[in-house]
């Protein structure tokens, strides 16, 4: 009887270690959200998102950071295109071509690999590149860098999105005639649209939340880019750099472009999750 | 016959994407050895790799305190986020009801999807002042809290939801009929868990595990915002220090006005990439070894 307690003992032990882990987790999530809501919603206002930074905003003058808000949502959505444009086809092949093989097998580790590389390391590759081009930093290998980085994991992200396709589907498909390419183009891919837009969304919020692959190749300007040649801000290098600032004015105005990059990121989990929600309307169960 | 054209055509667009993002990783690696050749004709790789003397201005390269900055605090990170994340997603899996379930699940993905930089803002205006004003006093040393031991936590949260999702799924794999023959013969729910969940699911975890290290291993923003950035051998969790990642965003700037600092900043990329590969080979070999003793 006693040996029965003590096991109890040791299951409840650990059930409050486990709950207290849970907190941990909830908790700092919650305490990072509310410090940048904290410290920053002081120094939000409607000319941080409506306007540029004008002379001497680094100072604790007037303007804002619509450079960067612009900045970061051309290189998120010109990245995003391109990597889908990449990524699609890939997985496609992967799955619906190739099947599994040894080949295969190595494919996927090989684009594993990739997503393990961390994201400096492309920004210090695509960098090598544009030296060897002799081209400049702009908002075009801004978004080169980011695609790099961007569709290895959306890839595999796909790939796996397709698997959770049911195979009668693509047997009906044959079955009428088509050939694989119309079998995945038409069947298997509006089947797995909810989860590929997904997939596509969080692709696109590493793209907009990465800083560290541009900072070597896009470059960084108070102005919005009307070309793809223009270099080009972005969010969190916005952040990043009002808080390296000494004045409290500014660094407070880091934590504001904080909520704001928040507030995007939020945006698109909800969003995500509300459209594939919809879409789910149009498969087949 | 035209749509199997299109067929046979969109097979070799697809197959030779395919092939070139596979290559990517050879030219990647490729590229950044070939800046790096410079660099290391002049000194010699020993000394690059095991001298402590950084003074890019009189041409003396040493990446020790670096490699060690960055060995330092991703340990660290690991260290403290390992037990957190594997009791969490034990209890995900084997305790908490849906509606907990429900309420935590979206929580942790939300975690995951912020950007490294609020994760530096975060560390910058609690962690560090944290670190400085109780946790040093604490152990009886004193700090700017800009150190090793803000980064490592920091770190810790960015690196919780890969770990604790990819565990929680592998713990969800484990068959049911595993955890029911042990209630049979008398287990309680948590000596199920240690002994025959835990069990099947170790190298899963491991993996986990080990993805969430690499993940830490390259961090670049929010590590740079509370290391401290000083290029020396970190003596204790307090001291600052300076990671690789930081070390090629902070100095991108300045690279093309010194003789191979071009050079230097590339084969710190490629000493990061190198690394990396080998966690995720080494991740490899001992899933093999651990896959022959479970059942």
């Amino acid at each position: 009887m006693d040996n029965l307690g003590r096991r109890r003992m040791e299951e409840h032990v650990f059930v409050v270690l486990m709950s207290g882990s849970i907190l941990v987790v909830v908790g700092s999530l919650l305490s990072m959200v509310l410090t940048v809501l904290g410290k920053g919603l002081g120094a939000l206002s409607l000319a941080m998102v409506t306007q540029t930074p004008k002379g001497g905003y680094y100072l604790g003058k007037e303007g804002g950071i619509l450079n960067a808000i612009v900045g970061s949502l051309y290189l998120a959505t010109g990245s995003t295109l391109l990597s889908v444009l990449v990524s699609v086809p890939i997985a496609i092949y992967l799955y619906e071509y190739a099947g599994e093989s040894r080949r295969t097998s190595y494919t996927r580790r090989m684009l594993d690999a990739l997503c393990g590389i961390p994201s400096i390391v492309y920004g210090a590759f695509a960098f090598t590149v544009m030296i060897y081009f002799r081209a400049r930093a702009s908002l075009l290998w801004g978004i080169l860098t980011v695609t790099l980085f961007e569709f290895p994991m959306m890839t595999r992200g796909m790939d796996e999105v397709l698997r959770t396709v049911p195979n009668r589907l693509r047997e009906t498909a044959f079955s009428l005639g088509s050939t694989r390419f119309e079998a995945a183009t038409r069947v298997v891919l509006r089947q797995a649209l909810p989860g590929i837009l997904t997939t596509v969304l969080i692709g696109f919020g590493r793209a907009i939340g990465d800083a560290a692959a541009v900072l070597l190749t896009a470059g960084y300007t108070d102005n919005i880019p009307s070309s793809l040649m223009d270099p080009v801000a972005t969010l969190p290098l916005a952040v990043f750099f009002q808080l390296s600032t000494p004045i409290p004015e500014v660094q407070q105005r880091a934590y504001a472009s904080g909520i704001i990059l928040l507030f995007i990121v939020l945006g698109l989990s909800v969003f995500s999750r509300w459209s594939s929600k919809r879409l789910m309307r149009y498969v087949v169960r | 016959m035209d749509r199997d054209r299109v067929d046979r055509y969109s097979y070799r667009v697809m197959k030779g994407l395919t092939l070139a993002s596979v290559s990517l990783v050879f030219v990647i690696a490729f590229m950044l050895f070939l800046k790096s050749v410079p660099i290391l004709r002049s000194v010699f790789i020993f000394d690059l790799l095991f001298d402590s003397s950084w003074f890019p201005l009189r041409g003396e390269f040493g990446f020790y305190p670096f490699i060690v900055g960055t060995v330092m605090v991703t340990v660290t990170a690991m260290a403290l986020a390992c037990p957190v994340c594997i009791l969490s997603a034990i209890y995900l899996s084997e305790y908490a009801s849906p509606r907990v379930r429900g309420v935590v699940k979206p929580l942790i993905d939300l975690l995951a999807g912020i950007p490294s930089v609020i994760f530096g803002l975060w560390g910058v205006s609690y962690v560090v002042p944290g670190v400085r004003n109780v946790v040093a006093p604490w152990f009886g040393v004193s700090t700017t809290g800009y150190c090793v031991l803000s980064a490592g936590v920091v770190l810790a949260i960015m690196v919780f939801p890969i770990i604790i999702s990819v565990s929680e799924e592998v713990l969800r794999a484990v068959p049911f009929e595993a955890r029911e023959s042990s209630f049979v013969l008398g287990a309680t729910r948590w000596e199920t868990v240690k002994h025959v969940v835990m069990r099947r699911a170790s190298t899963g975890i491991l993996s986990a595990v080990l993805l969430g290290f690499s993940r830490a291993f390259g961090e670049t923003m929010a590590v740079l915002m509370v290391v401290g950035n000083t290029p020396q051998v970190p003596g204790s969790l307090f001291d600052a220090g300076y990671t690789l990642p930081s070390l090629i965003a902070n100095n991108y700037g300045e690279m093309m006005s010194l003789p191979l600092y071009d050079s230097a900043l590339m084969f710190a990329a490629l000493i990061l990439m190198v690394l990396v590969g080998g966690f995720s080979l080494l991740a490899r070999v001992t899933q093999r070894r651990i896959t022959r003793w479970t059942i």
